[in-house]
């Protein structure tokens, strides 16, 4: 099917998220959507999956104009979309994930589970799609949760699937899969919509890119007239520096000593299986890897958070091992969490309110039980001109501000106090080119100032580009650590994926 | 269950995705389970040695008679107990159980082996309540089950509810409107089906209530809940005052539904009285009790509503429409409640008094949590509750040196002890609670 | 993360600056306009079942279409009357006060004040219960066990007004308050460390708390201790007029010290919210459980504090109604003011200054009530009827907007979390 936007402007209040956008997707051709975050990709997306409607402009498939009230009409239209954030139902088997909204029932509304089954097998057959109809989705690996989705999709006969940042949870190996699924989905003449910021993956498989930037088209290319460079260029708006400036490291005492850290998580799994690593004052130790691989417990081991652990945590000697968060607070560890409006703020709080809610009952903020707003407003002021968090006033709530705002206010606090260790995990994630740039700064001044760094990302471009030294997690346990350089992308790329390299092997550096 | 463990889920797309991580060493699980075996036994052991304290200070004579007829059943036997030999009869088979379940090598059946230490402590104190005179066991079985009826439709109502998402705090005041419009209606008609037609219909109303406040206006769904409850009390207390009291015999006097016996089955022992020889309030709460099990987890209607209880944007991108869902459960379950409010009045009583549902409302969501949101484990846990309920009358009756009052407050401490014992290991619906909107 | 959370990365806060001006106040659905315009539409539904239940408005209805006015004039009638003794009995009316101002001798003065003393009395447990809720919200809890709470501390204050009769007046009036307060605090300590160490929702606990104290206030009664002696029926033994609080204005009106201590206690949530540092922790607990934690907040201590705090409020509030009032405790004492106080205390949004000016309004409601249904028979109820439907437009704000047509500025907000937290 041919798929045709014309004009495409959607808003929300003041913010024009989508202006005037025009694309063409042929039958049969896989078309990545390039942008940065918050350049308006979900948004186009979800006014073409039905969630949204246009303010203006049309969609035309196979040169005939349809309008979509709801997602059920693009659906029945063809149109299927697998989304960022999976629609799936932890407590359902993938059976009956594919099946809602399209369910194979016998009499009386009553379930044919027999008919859902077969009917997926069939389709998983076809286009290489392995999965099993009776599994609880919950326990699926995040590589074969995609798959269920592409599977819901197919089933209901789409013929232009949408693939919302499909790789962000998956490994390079991972990644290669998907991509063959995807060519044998374009010879089955289905046309694909690939939305994605990763510069590399989109030459490797387009065949037509689309660059939107702040709502808008800035252009149209194929691969093989471009290049990164320019294709960052075009997503960003100036000249990029794909590297970041940094001056070798110089390592110093010990700050952070993990042995044999074990950490059991939620569900009872365990997710950290046996980590020993050390960290210095003064130098930047990345922990690659594709999420889902025991970080989110590792960074909870070193912050206090984590329920049940094993082994022992050291800071500067202390061991440290199961106390409570507030202990590793004192012992200078900053905390910049996975999830800033979750974890790392109160989003009805104002900005000043934030920037002291781990140190609200300490001096000089308080004395002796009461708080002193009028120094904890002098220092708000102070920091938000320090770090340049754009706000109407330090009052606002925090829910309010921008993504990279809000990190910059997390950031703003967790920095300013007298820190030894700071453990960033996927700290740019979601954040617009500037804030990210922003924060790679401060994170490199900060060791540059003593500070020693734990940083935690699943992006394979900020870990080459802040590290001093990497290590690679996968199933809850450590390969590594090598010095920056001494390994190739190709090579992390497959550390990441559990395949054994011959540097691993030899225990490079420590 | 800390405060926080109770709180953690591993959920879906929302930030922490889960590639299958090794599974657990198996020794940490191993521990882990091995300690609760032995938790559990030492319960079970407790319970015994609370057992063989029933046994002390009886003359070897002292006996308790067990009756377990009643009504058009045939006649069993009475069950003559020597007081001293059963107590410590039982006494000993709890204590094995405690050792079975420490030696077990399994934790399967863990729920049920001290499931079935309660039952033979609670037979244990009745026998020893009971000493010297005559139990009616079968009655008390029977008032179990009648007390269960309501908490059991309350349940299913709240499950209704929260399976699609929305949490029903207000089915106090749905069972009160309920029974005080079956209570005016039956009288005022002189029909108690009109009443109980008309009960369904007030609870539905509150529901639509709820409704409207919770899925269209996001209030937020506690504070609505307890409000309407106690918009509950203040109109049915100011309409009984100003307009049932003063005309008694025409507007607050309705019959009862008579027991509806089914012959033949109803002859058979025990079960025959209990199950087919009651009114129908009890033959419909099993009618509802099927058919929110099997429609919940087998039909397209309730695949599409457990969606919307965990996942409403899921559920919205294949073409859900989300609020219709709710709205539509929220109604139901009122109309539930709402039959479960008549049976207070035109199923038992008859006249509608002030505040009458005494927090059997709470004490209904008490059980809908305790069976995990499953109809069936909600009823057996209304049971539980309908059991502790009727338990004191049958204690007062025994005259047990026990005052009236705290035999009052069994069922509530019996709540509280379920709640504090389960919650931190059960999961409501994932979006339960919460407002969707698809922005 | 959601999808749409990454789509407004760039650029300055999305809201639109919050409008000043009062056409904007107007526009807008300012939540000063809410309230009021909800308190309007209760008592318009308050109207018709006034008329509902005045059977003489109700027969005139029949006649509508022959006369209307005939048909309008008894329920006007029926509706004035209900709702001018509710203002006659809670704030005074007009003629008292001119004959006040006009003789000036003590009886009429006494006269004139009584409708605002009994407020002030009325006003004074339901401030302290409300208080306490509003305290263990703003905490994230929601403490449905004021009714028991209030029993407690009332049994308590009661217990420490008897046992010792021969102490010093200044000294017993604060012991009886001290035992209250501590019993009150018992009952809210046990809701708050089930959640803390089991996760047990608090509303569940709490509730059945309030059955279980009603009963143990039955069982109480007609124990030695606590029963007086010549009397059959359940009832205490008073406390001694040393533990009883001081009247205020004179011996013929009812208002007492403990509206100023309920006042005091007002001015030391708002304090502890404001400017203490576990007042900050309540708010942050309050709005961001997972935040707190990783801030280093100690949660289970903090929910065991905020529900203990809570329940000494609502218990002292117990206490200042039998030391202040009634000076001897029956069954069902204290009523529905545990419930009324969850009202109150969402009425005032959780605010300490908001709950103050709540409680004194629904101490108004309670004492015209009564005075409604000595002059009209139009039972006390109403009221409780009135307050529920005005809490109910409160909580839902976009009710009151969509019947008077006022533009959205925000949508509306979850306050409490589901069964999980």
């Amino acid at each position: 099917m041919r798929l045709r936007l014309n004009g495409i402007t959607k808003r929300f209040g003041d913010l024009v998220a989508n202006d005037r956008i025009d694309l063409v997707a042929e039958e049969g051709e896989i078309h990545a959507l390039l942008g940065e975050n918050g350049a308006g990709k979900t948004t186009l997306m979800n006014v073409l999956d039905g969630l949204y409607q246009p303010d203006e402009g049309a969609i035309n498939l196979d040169d005939k104009p349809v309008r979509f009230s709801d997602p059920g009409d693009a659906i029945r239209a063809g149109i299927g979309m697998v989304h960022q954030n999976f629609m799936l139902i932890p407590t359902f088997t993938v059976a009956e994930n594919v099946m809602l909204g399209f369910e194979r029932t016998s009499r009386f509304g009553f379930l044919d589970r027999r008919r859902a089954r077969a009917e997926i097998e069939e389709l998983s057959k076809r286009f290489g799609l392995e999965v099993d109809p009776d599994a609880m989705v919950g326990e699926l690996s995040v590589g074969q949760q995609q798959r269920v989705e592409i599977v819901k999709a197919l089933a209901r006969d789409a013929q232009v699937l949408i693939l919302d940042e499909p790789t962000a949870v998956l490994t390079p190996q991972e990644t290669e899969e998907l991509f063959a699924v995807m060519r044998s989905l374009r010879s089955s003449g289905r046309t694909i919509l690939f939305i994605t910021h990763k510069l590399k993956e989109v030459l490797a498989i387009a065949d037509r890119i689309t660059v939107i930037r702040l709502g808008k088209v800035i252009g149209t290319t194929i691969p093989e007239k471009t290049g990164e460079q320019e294709l960052a260029a075009m997503m960003v708006g100036r000249g990029v520096e794909l590297q970041v400036a940094k001056a070798p490291a110089k390592p110093g005492e010990v700050v952070l000593e993990a042995r044999g850290l074990t950490v059991v998580d939620a569900s009872g799994a365990l997710a950290v299986d046996g980590v020993s690593f050390d960290l210095r004052s003064g130098e930047i130790l990345a922990v690659a890897g594709v999420q889902g691989n025991g970080q989110t417990e590792l960074a909870a081991a070193v912050t206090g958070l984590a329920l049940e652990v094993g082994g022992t945590v050291k800071i500067q000697g202390r061991d440290l091992t199961g106390e409570v968060p507030k202990a590793f607070l004192r012992a200078g560890v900053a905390n910049v969490p996975e999830d800033r409006i979750k974890d790392g703020l109160v989003g009805d709080f104002s900005i000043a309110e934030n920037l002291v809610l781990d140190v609200y009952d300490e001096a000089p903020y308080s004395r002796g039980g009461a708080l002193d707003w009028k120094t904890i407003h002098a220092t708000a002021e102070k920091r938000v001109a320090e770090f340049d968090i754009r706000a109407a006033s330090i009052h606002v709530p925090a829910k309010t501000l921008s993504g990279g705002n809000q990190q910059k206010v997390i950031v703003a606090r967790e920095l300013s106090r007298d820190i030894k260790l700071i453990v960033a995990a996927q700290p740019t994630r979601g954040l617009d080119v500037g804030s990210i740039e922003y924060v790679h700064g401060r994170l490199v001044s900060a060791r540059d100032a003593g500070a020693a760094v734990l940083l935690i990302s699943a992006e394979l471009d900020e870990v080459l580009a802040l590290a001093d030294r990497i290590v690679v997690m996968y199933r809850g346990r450590l390969v590594g650590p090598f010095p920056a350089g001494s390994l190739t992308r190709e090579e992390i790329g497959l550390l990441m994926a559990g395949i054994h390299v011959e540097k691993a092997a030899k225990g490079v550096g420590m | 269950m800390s405060a926080e463990k109770s709180g953690k889920r591993a959920a879906l797309g929302s930030g922490s995705r889960k590639d299958s991580a090794a599974p657990i060493q198996p020794e940490l699980r191993r521990n882990l389970e091995a300690l609760r075996r032995r938790s559990f036994g030492i319960a079970l052991f407790a319970l015994a040695v609370i057992i063989f304290y029933f046994a002390f200070g009886n003359a070897p004579s002292a006996a308790t008679v067990f009756s377990l007829s009643a009504g058009p059943a045939i006649a069993l036997p009475l069950i003559h107990l020597p007081l001293v030999a059963t107590e410590i009869f039982l006494g000993i088979v709890c204590a094995l159980l405690g050792v079975a379940q420490i030696l077990w090598r399994t934790n399967r059946r863990i729920y049920l082996l001290l499931g079935i230490g309660l039952a033979i402590t609670g037979v244990a104190f009745l026998a020893w309540a009971g000493k010297g005179q005559s139990v009616d066991v079968e009655g008390l079985l029977i008032t179990s089950l009648i007390e269960a009826v309501p908490l059991t439709l309350g349940a299913l109502s709240g499950l209704l509810c929260e399976r699609a998402g929305v949490i029903n705090i207000a089915i106090e005041g749905q069972f009160l409107v309920s029974a005080f419009v079956g209570a005016l209606v039956g009288s005022a008609t002189g029909n108690l089906w009109a009443g109980l037609v008309c009960g369904a219909l007030a609870g539905g109303l509150i529901g639509l209530i709820l409704a409207v406040f919770a899925i269209t206006y996001a209030a937020d769904q506690i504070i609505v809940g307890v409000v309407l409850d106690a918009f509950a009390v203040g109109l049915t207390s100011f309409f009984l005052q100003s307009v049932l009291v003063p005309n008694q015999a025409a507007l607050n006097s309705p019959t009862v539904f008579d027991p509806i016996p089914i012959p033949l089955l109803n002859r058979i022992p025990i079960v025959g009285p209990l199950l087919f020889n009651q009114n129908i309030f009890v033959y419909l709460t099993i009618l509802i009790l099927a058919a929110v099990q099997i429609g919940l987890f087998h039909t397209r209607w309730g695949l599409r509503v457990r969606a919307v209880g965990e996942h409403p944007r899921a559920a919205d991108t294949v073409g859900i429409n989300v609020k219709a869902v709710r709205y539509r459960n929220v109604v139901l379950g009122g109309i539930v409640a709402g039959i479960g409010g008549a049976s207070f009045t035109i199923g038992s009583t008859g006249q509608f008094a002030y505040n009458m549902t005494a927090g059997l409302g709470y004490i209904a969501l008490a059980a809908m949590i305790f069976g995990r949101w499953r109809p069936l484990g909600a009823l057996g846990a209304a049971l539980l509750f309908g059991f502790t309920d009727a338990l004191q009358f049958t204690l007062s009756v025994l005259n047990v040196p026990i005052p009236s009052s705290f035999l009052t407050m069994f069922p509530y401490l019996a709540t509280i002890l379920a709640v504090a014992g389960l919650v931190g290991r059960v999961l409501p619906p994932a979006a339960d609670g919460q407002y969707y909107a698809r922005e | 993360m959601s999808a749409l959370s990454t789509e407004r990365e760039t650029g300055p806060a999305s809201r639109p600056p919050f409008l000043r001006s009062l056409a904007g106040i107007f526009l807008t659905g300012n939540t000063f306009v809410i309230t009021a315009l909800a308190f309007f539409s209760a008592l318009v539904i308050g109207a018709v079942i006034i008329v509902f239940a005045t059977p003489s408005a109700l027969q005139a209805w029949h006649g509508f279409f022959a006369s209307p006015g005939a048909a309008l004039g008894p329920s006007w009638k029926a509706i004035a009357d209900a709702y001018g003794s509710l203002f006659a009995g809670s704030i005074g009316s007009p003629t008292a006060i001119a004959k006040a101002f006009a003789t000036g001798s003590p009886a009429d003065v006494t006269r004139a004040l009584t409708p605002i003393s009994e407020t002030l009395v009325a006003a004074t447990p339901l401030m302290m219960a409300a208080l306490g809720i509003a305290l263990a919200f703003r905490a994230g809890l929601f403490d449905i066990g004021g009714q028991g709470q209030m029993i407690l501390g009332a049994a308590g204050a009661t217990l420490g007004g008897f046992l010792f009769p021969n102490m010093p007046a200044p000294l017993h009036i604060a012991f009886a308050l001290l035992v209250g307060a501590a019993f009150g605090a018992a009952w809210g300590f046990i809701p708050g460390i089930l959640k803390a160490k089991t996760g047990a929702h608090e509303v569940i606990t709490s509730m059945m708390l309030n059955y279980v104290a009603l009963n143990l206030l039955t069982y109480l009664l007609t124990s030695p201790l606590y029963q007086a002696p010549p009397r059959v029926e359940a009832i205490s033994k008073a406390v001694v007029p040393g533990a009883r609080l001081p009247l205020l204005l004179g011996h013929s009106l009812r208002v007492n010290l403990g509206f100023v201590i309920a006042v005091l206690c007002v001015i030391g949530v708002a304090w502890l919210l404001k400017r203490s540092s576990t007042g900050f922790r309540f708010r942050m607990l309050g709005l961001n459980r997972e935040a707190a934690r990783v801030a280093g907040v100690n949660i289970e201590l903090q929910y065991v504090l905020a529900m203990t705090l809570a329940g000494m409020l609502v218990g002292l509030g117990g206490a200042l109604l039998v030391q202040g009032v009634d000076f001897r405790i029956s069954p069902l004492y204290g009523g529905s003011i545990g419930f009324d106080g969850i009202t109150v205390a969402i009425l005032g949004r959780g605010s300490p200054l908001g709950v103050a000016l709540s409680s004194l309004l629904f101490g108004a409601f309670t004492a015209g009530g009564r005075t409604m249904q000595v002059n009209t028979s139009i039972p006390l109820q109403l009221v409780q009827v009135l307050q529920a439907v005005l809490v109910l437009f409160v909580a839902a704000p976009g009710v009151i907007r969509t019947i008077y047509r006022i533009k959205v500025l925000h949508g509306g907000g979850r306050i409490f979390g589901g069964w999980a937290g």
